[in-house]
């Protein structure tokens, strides 16, 4: 019984940590059709700054709660400057190739983006403890939480439910779902498309380095955490169905489900486990589970 | 003038002239190829530390600044240069590099390797390439004991020894051990279904051959100084996983008496960092069989009552004394702050390199000076001392060598006498005064803790750990 | 350029390669080697873009050629370059089969995603087999070549012979297909499959022998480069060796089939120099080159010579 509520718990906090981090993905790829591989380096990049900023913050003598905010201050500062430098400075130049040569221009970018981190943080792992321990903790039976994870769940719930409500409630969401819908069409009625694209492509990157600045509390912030993130960003998205907000949800859950089943059950196939469900799903439903659909033309 | 004085006084200028060009003449600097970890997790806590004080040393060593018997520049009169390149890329990438360090490069010996992988991948390339390789850190036990080299040697004891005398120590100090875990990173190893030990573990280590190899070896020793120990789970995350939220709950559950994790680098700073708040070692300590680099990085983090390792008398488990009073004296000089064990195992693959050279340099000059001196002989003889010796006289000095290194005294025994042995420590970490020290050392005879001569380590293990004589 | 250059051009680089193997300082050679190899499987690369469609996880194959290589020598004892590249050929082919039929349904990112997950498949199951070696893979050596012993000191020239021979008959013989009638459907599909099927050819059947085709090229250069290295990790299943694969094929373009040839050995040099002067910078180098061929130079770095000068 305690294994299960263990596979459980554990589950929705791996989970809501990969919906933070996946949702801003399939945002860009469901506005702007592209898949961003440079997505996990902005996730990374959140983190260093998060480490950058919370370290300062700490080192000044502040509050030490005050971290917190120093978190989503560092995630808004990364997505307020690398998302239009990329969008404007780079995509903007390729926009109208086809798709794959998108998803290689990010692919550039990340290889960029890998060394420039490098250069500007050092090689050296970076750390900052201090928000993770100071909420305390939660016993659950036998098993203590952070309550740490708890906020990090509650805020990926807010995230979501916020997404949600924008896109649907709000007129400029309305806007971005009929720029999703068709492009064409959209600036035909006079959407100001170009303007969408960068408000969308500056969301997803804060919403990545959210990720990251969020994680960072938890880890050793080091060279290579980009390229392990995006492969499972991708697995989420692409289960879920490529720009399908609900889809990232749904493939958070699954995925961030079976592998803690995994660890706690099979651990020899932990590290497979959530290709072998991307291959899965993919053979089933070829587009994702929730895949927007997409007219083909002849 | 009489006739036979002008030949003589020329004979004694040209003599002297020889002599002082001799000496003047630019020795051949020595090449040395170092590769380490630069770049990747690897390169913070061991790549550079062992980077800092190879370097550290060749410049004390070509300043004629050693302590004695290693005052004279560099080896033996000749300066070193070290080409240092990136131990990075994986292994694949790494034998390239090998070839590219050795042809066009042209160093004259390598001196390299932390990654267990490289090593068994490396040492058949240098002996077929015929370039002498110190193997300075790596830890498999494999190197030796499934093939001969005659190029390759290591100056660091294999892993077995951290292993054996991990499981001793942590029997000696927590005799009351019922059951045990692991954390172990997920990569390559030997077999892990060996038959006779209940599969039960909890451990926690990165899943790959030093993870493995490292699990094994405390497991197989578990298994004969305690069998009724029981392994309550093994976990063994992907490298570089980072997050390991459901391991943490999975190993409490598992309600072990001790952790054992060969975890490293940001991997096991992360594990540190979440499983601490949530109290698992306080239920479990901890047992960080290669935990000492990380003392100093963790501070006040690391959990108390932590068994610690150095990988062999290195860093606070080094004996006093003015070789590593020296190490401790520039890599502090060059780093900020003291060696941790990869600085002592570059520092005594260098030196033991060195110590080889120079008694080959030595054993050669003395063949060249036969009794009585004449005119022949002193061109001779400087022609010799100006050369270092060739591969195979340096092969035939470093095996079975016994040279004094910061970590006390090295003999090379095992592997027909290319691979290292020494005792080792063991010492749990305690909060005092608000610092992090390790107390309660305990120290562990070479006997106690490897195989003799000849005698694979899994077999030495199974066989009851027999001291070798 | 008209084809028959091509072929001579072939030809010529054949010989000349073979003859000054002798000759050449050993890192050259070795360095030609691991370029020829990887322009194999970018040749592969080549085709599958030129069909449409861009794989992820040529990396698959290129480790199962690999493997199949490493295992023949590690676990049968054979050490005959001619008989390893037979078994990287035969496990391709039987692997590319049978995921081809799954994976002809699927285009653009779907099949990149798809591609990139079962490479990361065998990625992780070769860390699991510790028979295998694991992360650390194993060595392999080779002793003969299609049963002939090979001398002392010739086995690398032996390798590059290898190499070269296949290198350049993948090369002519996918010039022949390519103009061939099934290998001319390829660029008719990328522009308009529907078209195609409306006029009587079955897309799905020429995606099917491409991505097979593909996969033995990649299995064949994996083969290649283990031989040649002399040892076989699981990295070369990780993503990012398949990326790199992309990033050749991007730089070459697909114009001509010496153009990945030429690609490969210009990206292994630039890779070798600058990871050894810069390591922590080679990655900046190769992706601002990447987007300045994808900007500047759409068609690959062989468009340079196709530009017709303007009368």
């Amino acid at each position: 019984m305690n294994q299960i509520a263990a596979i459980l718990i554990d589950g929705i906090i791996y989970s809501s940590w990969l919906f933070v981090i996946a949702v801003g993905l399939t945002l860009i790829y469901g506005v702007m059709k592209i898949l961003n591989v440079a997505h996990g380096s902005l996730y990374a990049l959140g983190a260093y700054a998060a480490t950058a900023f919370g370290g300062y913050w700490i080192a000044q003598g502040h509050p030490p709660l005050g971290s917190y905010g120093m978190l989503v201050v560092a995630a808004v500062a990364v997505g307020l400057t690398a998302g239009p430098l990329i969008e404007r400075g780079l995509l903007r130049l390729v926009y109208g190739k086809e798709e794959v040569v998108l998803v290689l221009v990010t692919y550039a970018v990340f290889l960029i983006l890998e060394d420039l981190t490098k250069l500007a943080f050092g090689v050296d792992p970076l750390s900052i403890p201090q928000p993770y321990g100071l909420l305390g903790s939660i016993e659950v039976g036998d098993l203590i939480y952070p309550t740490y994870s708890l906020v990090v769940v509650l805020l990926s719930v807010v995230v979501g439910i916020g997404l949600a409500m924008t896109l649907n409630r709000t007129r400029h969401g309305k806007i971005l779902q009929a720029v999703i819908h068709d492009r064409e069409m959209a600036a035909a009625t006079g959407i100001n498309v170009s303007r969408v694209y960068l408000v969308t492509f500056t969301i997803g990157t804060a919403l990545a380095a959210l990720g990251g600045a969020l994680t960072a509390p938890t880890i050793s912030v080091q060279p290579g955490i980009a390229a392990e993130v995006i492969v499972l960003a991708f697995a989420v998205v692409v289960i879920g169905g490529l720009g399908s907000l609900g889809g990232a949800a749904l493939g958070a859950v699954i995925v961030g489900m079976v592998r803690a089943w995994a660890v706690h059950k099979w651990p020899e196939v932990e590290l497979f486990s959530v290709y072998a469900v991307m291959a899965a799903v993919l053979v089933m439903r070829p587009k994702g589970l929730f895949a927007v659909p997409e007219a083909r033309k002849i | 003038m009489a006739h036979g004085d002008a030949p003589r006084w020329l004979a004694g200028l040209l003599l002297a002239a020889a002599i002082a060009s001799a000496t003047a003449r630019t020795q051949e600097p020595v090449r040395i190829g170092f590769v380490t970890f630069l770049s990747g997790p690897a390169a913070g806590p061991l790549g550079v530390p062992a980077r800092y004080a190879a370097e550290a040393i060749v410049e004390s060593l070509n300043a004629g600044k050693g302590p004695a018997p290693h005052n004279a520049r560099g080896f033996g009169g000749a300066p070193v240069e070290l080409v240092v390149i990136d131990e990075a890329g994986g292994t694949t990438k790494q034998m390239s590099e090998f070839r590219s360090l050795v042809e066009r490069q042209n160093v004259d010996y390598v001196v390299g390797y932390i990654s267990s992988g490289d090593c068994l991948a490396i040492a058949p390339v240098a002996e077929e390439m015929k370039k002498i390789t110190v193997l300075f850190d790596c830890g498999t036990p494999r190197i030796f004991e499934q093939a001969g080299y005659k190029y390759v040697f290591r100056t660091r004891p294999h892993a077995t020894m951290d292993a054996v005398a991990a499981a001793l120590y942590l029997l000696e100090t927590r005799p009351g051990v019922k059951s045990y875990a692991g954390i172990n990173q997920n990569y390559a190893g030997i077999d892990q279904n060996y038959a006779g030990i209940d599969q039960n573990y909890a451990g926690i280590d990165q899943n790959y051959v030093g993870g493995q190899d490292s699990w094994n070896d405390f497991t197989m020793a578990m298994g004969v100084l305690k069998p009724e120990a029981r392994i309550t789970t093994s976990q063994m995350p992907e490298f570089g996983a980072g997050q390991y939220g459901a391991e943490i709950s999975a190993l409490m559950q598992s309600g072990a008496d001790v952790i054992h994790s060969s975890l490293w680098g940001g991997d096991l700073e992360a594990f540190i960092m979440q499983a601490g708040p949530r109290g698992l070692f306080k239920k479990s300590p901890l047992l960080l069989v290669a935990g000492e680099p990380y003392l100093h990085r963790l501070g006040s983090a690391v959990p108390d009552g932590t068994i610690v390792g150095a990988r062999g008398t290195n860093g606070v488990f080094a004996p006093d004394g003015p070789l590593n009073a020296w190490l401790r004296e520039i890599y502090r000089a060059k780093a900020g702050h003291d060696p941790t064990y990869p600085a002592y195992s570059a520092a005594n693959a260098i030196l033991g390199l060195k110590a080889a050279y120079e008694k080959a340099k030595v054993a050669k000059l003395q063949r060249s000076i036969p009794m009585g001196a004449n005119r022949g002989v002193k061109e001779e003889t400087e022609r010799a001392y100006a050369e270092g010796p060739s591969d195979v006289e340096l092969i035939a000095a470093f095996e079975g060598l016994i040279f004094d290194s910061p970590s006390g005294r090295m003999s090379m025994s095992l592997g027909k006498g290319h691979q290292a042995v020494s005792g080792t420590a063991y010492g749990t970490t305690r909060l005092v005064d608000g610092k992090v020290t390790v107390t309660d050392i305990k120290h562990y005879p070479l006997e106690k803790v490897q195989p003799p001569e000849g005698v694979a380590s899994a077999d030495w293990i199974k066989g009851g750990m027999k001291p070798a004589k | 350029m008209p084809r028959d250059r091509t072929t001579r051009i072939l030809l010529g680089a054949l010989l000349v390669l073979l003859g000054a193997g002798p000759f050449l300082p050993k890192w050259a050679m070795f360095m030609l080697n691991v370029s020829l190899s990887w322009g194999t499987v970018v040749l592969g690369m080549m085709l599958l873009m030129r069909t449409g469609l861009v794989s992820f996880g040529q990396g698959l194959y290129y480790c199962l050629g690999a493997y199949a290589a490493g295992v023949s020598y590690a676990k049968l004892g054979i050490g005959d370059i001619a008989v390893m590249l037979l078994a990287s050929t035969a496990v391709t082919v039987a692997v590319s089969a049978v995921l081809g039929l799954l994976l002809a349904k699927y285009r653009d990112i779907f099949f990149a995603m798809l591609s990139l997950a079962f490479s990361m498949i065998l990625f992780g199951l070769l860390v699991k087999t510790s028979e295998l070696g694991s992360t650390d893979g194993f060595g392999l050596s080779v002793a003969s070549v299609a049963g002939v012993p090979l001398a002392e000191g010739w086995d690398r020239y032996a390798v590059f012979a290898s190499a070269v021979v296949v290198a350049f008959g993948a090369a002519l013989g996918m010039q022949r297909y390519l103009d061939s009638h099934t290998g001319r459907l390829a660029g008719a599909i990328r522009d308009n499959e529907l078209r195609v099927e409306y006029m009587g050819a079955s897309v799905r059947r020429v995606i099917h022998l491409n991505y097979v085709i593909s996969a033995v090229l990649a299995g064949l250069g994996g083969g290649l480069v283990g031989i040649t290295i002399g040892h076989v990790d699981p990295e070369m299943a990780f993503w990012t060796t398949s990326g790199e694969f992309v990033f050749i094929a991007i730089l070459s373009g697909t114009g001509n089939v010496l153009a990945p040839f030429l690609g490969a050995t210009i990206f292994e040099t630039v890779r070798s120099f600058a990871y050894e002067y810069s390591p922590n910078t080679w990655q900046l180098v190769l992706g601002i080159t990447m987007l300045l061929v994808i900007v500047f130079l759409p068609g690959g770095l062989w468009s340079v010579f196709t530009r017709r000068r303007t009368p």
